[in-house]
């Protein structure tokens, strides 16, 4: 039985592959061999949501998913949604209204958001709360982020 | 944009202040919301190595016998040390001050030696290759430990049964009493006298990223840069350089970006002194990155508090005085540089700090436990201070059967009675209690609220609404760390530098955690240059780069730091129009800058792009007169000196909705009223505000490190310790009073405190508001469920 | 907070799953959605020496609807029971349950039989699963097992499972016209795990967060008048404190939990 394995996927649109300890998750993965530091550790154990990354079209908690499960899968970090413009709006919205402070956050605060645009554009403003319920700030009070949210998905200012 | 005028606050000084007063973003949010910052755990070194440590996992032990054998033979472990090998490097340290009379504590060292007096403590570190190796090897450590009896509650530690300390006699860390007379006979003389105990839980900062420290160790050079998550780089350098031994301008702190800190990221931390000092033991960089179970078990606590407080007052309402009895409970040592006397110090010093009366007694003793350290973090006292004070004072309304704000209203100190000296000694500039009060109520449209309240308590809806008033600390002089010999800086300065393109750099001594810093600092440069804010690029958290100052705590960056940029900036301007006045042959009383150019000051006709003068000086400068030499760097420097603190007010109030059958409470709405002088960028104090009003939301409803009577940390991780998250926080109304202090030119105060300082006590009166017609009260904060269910009868 | 290391295998099929399991016993866990599990690992709380990832099983994820049944895949996240129509217009009180479950980019890799299998006693699976009296079926070398959820919880985290079996999937009867089912929980923040909660189907009230496993209140359901039933469900609970709250806080919760269920079976259609 292999404590490490090869595995293939595509990062941000890009192949990549590594032998990979069994044991490291994937936001180590991302971070530690690839260098993509976008997705922040902040508490490996699932509450905290600063990890957040999506795998397969679907936004996951990076620390609670092995990296070798990620073989052959398409993942996609903030520096991805960056340069394809397609978080483009959110960073606006959110920098307009200083919706982060130390900002380690709000990579998958954007993450999260990026989601409920695709998935629920018509989100309410407590909506918006839930979907981004699993995402830990201690610098804003959320408030500013959920008014980011609310203006990106109904154009309200 | 216009340039700002001097004094802003300066009788007919031009509206228009430039980019002061705007609420524009941040430049450098970009970097964050692309995932391109720069915190610590994100930086790439060659041959770093990693730092795990071997914690105690008792409350108070003896280390017998530490066995590493196994550790040093387990895959790409570099070595393995123990206290007396990192003590030959690191020397120890004593969290005292002078101004704090009879305060003490032991020596601590960097890694536990002999003993470990909290569940937690380093007694050993494994220096790997990669953090998961060093965890592999931590897992291979042999130890034998004889426990010791572990002293966890208040007043057992008071008794002194069982000395922390035998060096040191009792457990008594530090005491105060301050008294100005009168007391007893005010008591004696009232209508109304109203006692209440409340108690406090311990909490802690739960920064989301976790304490970082990179250091790297130059042997050919005897230098040592620290890349370190933290709020104090000059602090942290002169630290450094005392313990291990390096000369101060040998040693670089280097803070870019920092992922919260909420003065958990202030204090000297044992186990960031070791991994300095294994830097230099092992000549390579060595890193640290506090997990989250690290990091509740010894980032610092705070706010463990047991304080009984009686009010005294007449049958209108006029209260004449507080008596104060606080116990406070910090761990085995006091937190270096700042001390862990500060916090309960501050209960003393602004309880009752809004009102008006004039016998003042309190008592405070702080004590030792075996539990993790406690020190200052947001709002440090404040928040304690606040609830007391607003708690008894709405008990003693509730009494009279007058209405809260009117009973306020009756005793907060006139809006024209300044300075004012308060009885715990401290001073006020200029307070604006009256006002805020006025405005608090009209926002929240008080008097429809009391009566939508009343409505629905017919059906059995219970609401309350509650009032917190406040002062806060802010601006500090060096009264507060530096007189009692800490090398700790209340000064701050900034350099301004005009490049040859016409942009200007700053570079401050005050750091930036998220709360806007560098953005306040690039408002304040550009208004007062005269250039627009995309030529600004601010440079902060650099010992190398900036001026010396203190950093960021104590709300004390924009109102100290901006003092420094606003000066250097107006010296700034004077030297380009001194070189404009060259060039142009023109007097330069007729000059000014605005929008990037050099204009005439009367007709605002264009005269010269910057960028030109610019290229002159640096590249032509053959073409200015022989005499003249053209200075386009600056450097200014602000220290607060008139006033010990330059204290700013506010008032918050909480509605909340108390389901009594489960005891859950709804934060339906907050609102923030607060005068911290000049705000600079609303937009950024509002965030700032609502972000501590959170905070002290979390302490007042959810947040608490609960222990084990063995002293065991019961809850340390995201899960079991509930901080609130999107779900619970309710939308948050702020809005300000604007009171600048005139000991700057600036005029302005701090704000980063303030919604935690006010927020508990807002949110138990509003809890207490809504039970009180059941007959139930609470006072132990956090306000859990099964507390409020145990308040209303609802269970034994 | 770095995992201890282990050996990693993604089998193809059930039977190399089984094969796995008996050739490493004790030493091996599956690994489904890992939510649970992962971050055991990453805390040292667990250290296998095998994570055996069935997630490639995908013929074991899936939704599907007969006359009178629900049949969801071990493999279904909480996501695709949270997006089902057939969940929600024949198993209501699942489709309450699931949003309870977490944040989303939890339910996206979470499953049912994840859930299932490890029994936490305050999950809201489980619970449904006693209340709907769903059908558990697991699968081992000799054969499928069908349990019924009632016997399939035994302990705190204990199931019937035997050693080398697997959950494959649950069968949950489809709610008839007349059936009502009310879901509630109380957490002290959103997605959190619940200091208590009530699944209730009919007349089965079961209690989630109670004790170390779903708990049916038989004595309180056959009373005839809620004051009775609030009274008689100190004989079915006897719920374990938990860091913030007693027992009693517990029981009393659970009876109020009781009485909203009682009033809005007793109202609604």
């Amino acid at each position: 039985m292999e404590h490490a394995l090869d595995i293939t996927l595509t990062v941000n649109g890009t192949p990549v592959s590594r032998r990979v300890e069994a044991r490291q998750h994937l936001v180590d993965f991302l971070r530690e061999e690839l260098g993509l530091t976008g997705s922040h550790v902040g508490c490996e154990h699932g509450v905290c949501g600063a990890c957040t990354v999506r795998v397969d079209g679907e936004i996951v908690r990076g620390c609670l998913m092995l990296a070798v499960q990620a073989n052959g899968c398409k993942v996609d970090t903030i520096e991805g949604l960056s340069d394809s413009k397609e978080v483009g709006e959110l960073q606006r919205a959110f920098h307009e209204r200083n919706s982060l402070q130390c900002g380690f956050c709000t990579p998958g605060m954007l993450m999260a958001a990026r989601d409920l645009q695709l998935k629920n554009p018509a989100a309410s403003r407590e909506q918006i709360r839930a979907h981004l319920s699993g995402n830990y700030c201690r610098c804003t009070g959320y408030q500013a982020i959920v008014d980011a949210i609310e203006e990106v998905l109904h154009g309200k200012s | 944009m216009g340039k700002a005028e001097l004094p802003l606050h300066a009788p007919g000084t031009r509206v228009d202040k430039g980019y002061i007063g705007q609420s524009v973003p941040r430049p450098n949010a970009k970097r964050l919301l692309q995932g391109r910052g720069a915190f610590v755990d994100d930086l790439r070194f060659p041959r770093l190595a990693h730092v795990a440590f071997f914690r105690s996992p008792h409350a108070h032990a003896r280390i017998k016998r530490l066995d590493f054998g196994n550790a040093l033979k387990s895959a790409g472990v570099i070595d393995v040390f123990d206290g007396r090998a990192v003590a030959e490097y690191c020397t120890p340290w004593v969290g005292v001050l002078a101004h704090l009379k009879g305060i003490k504590s032991p020596p601590q060292h960097a890694i536990a030696i002999e003993r470990a007096c909290w569940q937690g403590e380093a007694v050993a570190a494994v220096v790997a290759e990669s953090r998961t190796q060093a965890e592999d090897a931590v897992d291979l450590i042999d130890a034998d430990w004889e426990e010791l009896p572990a002293v966890l509650d208040m007043d057992e530690a008071l008794s002194g049964r069982c000395v922390i300390h035998p060096e040191l006699g009792d457990n008594i860390c530090f005491k105060r009493e301050h008294d100005t007379g009168g007391v007893d006979e005010a008591f004696a003389k009232a209508d109304l006298v109203v006692e209440e105990t409340y108690r406090f839980g311990r909490h802690t900062g739960v920064c989301l990223e976790g304490r970082s420290i990179l250091a790297d160790y130059n042997a050919a050079e005897h230098t040592l840069t620290v890349h370190h998550s933290t709020q104090a780089p000059h602090m942290m350098q002169d630290v450094f350089s005392r313990h291990l031994g390096i000369p101060e301008a040998n040693v670089r702190v280097i803070a870019r970006d920092v992922g919260g800190s909420f003065g958990i990221k202030v204090h000297v931390y044992p186990d960031e002194m070791a991994t300095a000092a294994l830097s230099v033991m092992l000549r390579r960089p060595v890193k640290f990155v506090a997990d989250r179970l690290e990091s509740f078990l010894t980032d610092i606590h705070a706010r463990e508090h047991k304080v009984t407080i009686r009010l005294a007052c007449s049958k209108d309402g006029e209260i004449l005085a507080f008596d104060l009895d606080d116990l406070s409970a910090i761990g085995p040592y006091s937190v270096y540089p700042r001390t862990s006397g500060i916090e309960g110090n501050q209960v003393v010093n602004l309880t009752g700090g809004p009102y008006k009366h004039q016998k003042y007694r309190a008592k405070l003793n702080v004590v030792f436990t075996n539990k993790n350290v406690t020190c200052q973090y947001r709002a440090v006292g404040h928040p304690i201070a606040v609830a007391l004070t607003e708690g008894i004072v709405d008990l003693a309304a509730q009494n009279l059967k007058m209405d809260p704000a009117e009973f306020r209203r009756r005793n907060l100190i006139p809006d024209d009675a300044y300075p004012y000296t308060f009885p715990s000694g401290v001073k006020f500039e200029k307070l604006s209690h009256h006002q805020c009060l006025d405005q608090l109520l009209g926002l929240m449209n008080y008097a429809s609220l009391r009566k939508e309240q009343a409505d629905l308590r017919g059906r059995n809806i219970f609401r309350g609404i509650g009032l917190a008033a406040m002062i806060e600390v802010t601006n500090p002089s060096p009264a507060f760390y530096g007189v009692g010999g800490a090398r700790i800086s209340a000064q701050d300065g900034a350099t301004l530098r005009l490049e040859p393109t016409g942009m200007v750099t700053v570079m401050c001594s005050v750091t930036e955690q998220g709360q806007g810093t560098e953005g306040i600092f690039a408002q304040i440069a550009a208004s007062a240059v005269g250039v627009s804010m995309d030529k600004v690029r601010v440079i902060t958290g650099d010992t190398g780069v900036t001026p010396y100052g203190g950093g960021t705590w104590a709300s004390r960056g924009a109102g100290i730091g901006g003092e420094a940029v606003l000066l250097a900036g107006r010296a700034l301007l004077s030297n380009i129009l001194d070189v404009a006045s060259k060039v142009l042959n023109l007097e330069k009383e007729t000059l000014d800058i605005e929008n990037n150019a050099i204009v005439d000051k009367l007709t605002q006709e264009k005269k010269m792009p910057l960028e030109e003068l610019g290229r002159i000086t640096y590249f032509r400068p053959d073409i200015l007169p022989l005499d003249f030499q053209a200075e386009l760097t600056v450097t200014r420097h602000y220290t607060p000196r008139e006033y010990a603190f330059t204290f700013t007010n506010g008032i918050q109030a909480s509605l909340v909705e108390v389901d009594t059958d489960t005891g859950f409470v709804k934060l339906l709405k907050h609102w923030c009223v607060e005068d911290s002088g000049t705000v600079i960028n609303p937009m950024l104090v509002d965030e700032q505000l609502r972000g501590g009003v959170a905070e002290g939301i979390g302490a007042a409803l959810y947040e608490e490190c609960l222990y084990s009577p063995e002293g065991q940390l019961l809850n340390g991780n995201m899960a079991d310790y509930v901080v609130p998250m999107s779900g619970e926080i309710p939308d948050i109304v702020c809005a300000h009073i604007e009171t600048p202090t005139r000991q700057s030119q600036l005029g302005a105060k701090g704000v980063g405190e303030a919604g935690t300082a006010g927020a508990p006590g807002a949110v138990m009166n509003a809890i207490n508001d809504a039970l009180a017609p059941l007959g139930a009260r609470v006072t132990a904060m956090p306000f859990t469920p099964e507390r409020i269910l145990r308040a209303l009868g609802r269970i034994a | 907070m770095k995992a201890p290391a282990f050996a990693y295998v993604k089998p193809s099929t059930l039977d190399a799953v089984f094969e796995l399991l008996e050739r490493h016993g004790e030493g091996a866990k599956l690994l489904a959605g890992g939510q649970s599990l992962i971050p055991s690992l990453n805390m040292r709380l667990s250290a296998p020496e095998l994570l055996i990832d069935i997630t490639g099983l995908r013929e074991y994820a899936g939704i599907h609807a007969s006359v009178d049944s629900v049949r969801i895949g071990a493999l279904t996240t909480h996501a695709e029971i949270e997006r089902s129509a057939e969940i929600g217009k024949h198993l209501p009180l699942v489709a309450r349950a699931v949003s309870h479950i977490a944040h989303p980019a939890i339910r996206n890799r979470g499953t049912l039989g994840g859930s299932l299998a490890l029994a936490d006693p305050a999950a809201e699976y489980p619970a449904c699963a006693v209340a709907l009296e769903a059908t558990i079926v697991v699968s081992g070398r000799n054969g499928e097992r069908r349990i019924k959820a009632e016997q399939f919880f035994k302990g705190l985290f204990e199931t019937d499972l035997k050693p080398g079996e697997v959950v494959t999937a649950a069968e949950f009867p489809v709610a008839g016209r007349n059936d009502k089912s009310v879901f509630l929980e109380l957490s002290r923040r959103r997605g959190d795990y619940a200091i208590i909660g009530l699944a209730a189907h009919n007349s089965r009230f079961v209690f989630f967060g109670a004790g170390t496993k779903p708990v049916l209140a038989g004595n309180a359901a056959s009373k005839t008048s809620l004051q009775e039933a609030r009274a008689a469900l100190a004989t079915d609970l006897d719920p374990p404190a938990d860091l913030y709250n007693s027992s009693a806080t517990k029981l009393h919760l659970a009876g109020v939990l009781l009485e909203r269920a009682w009033n809005t079976l007793s109202t609604s259609h």
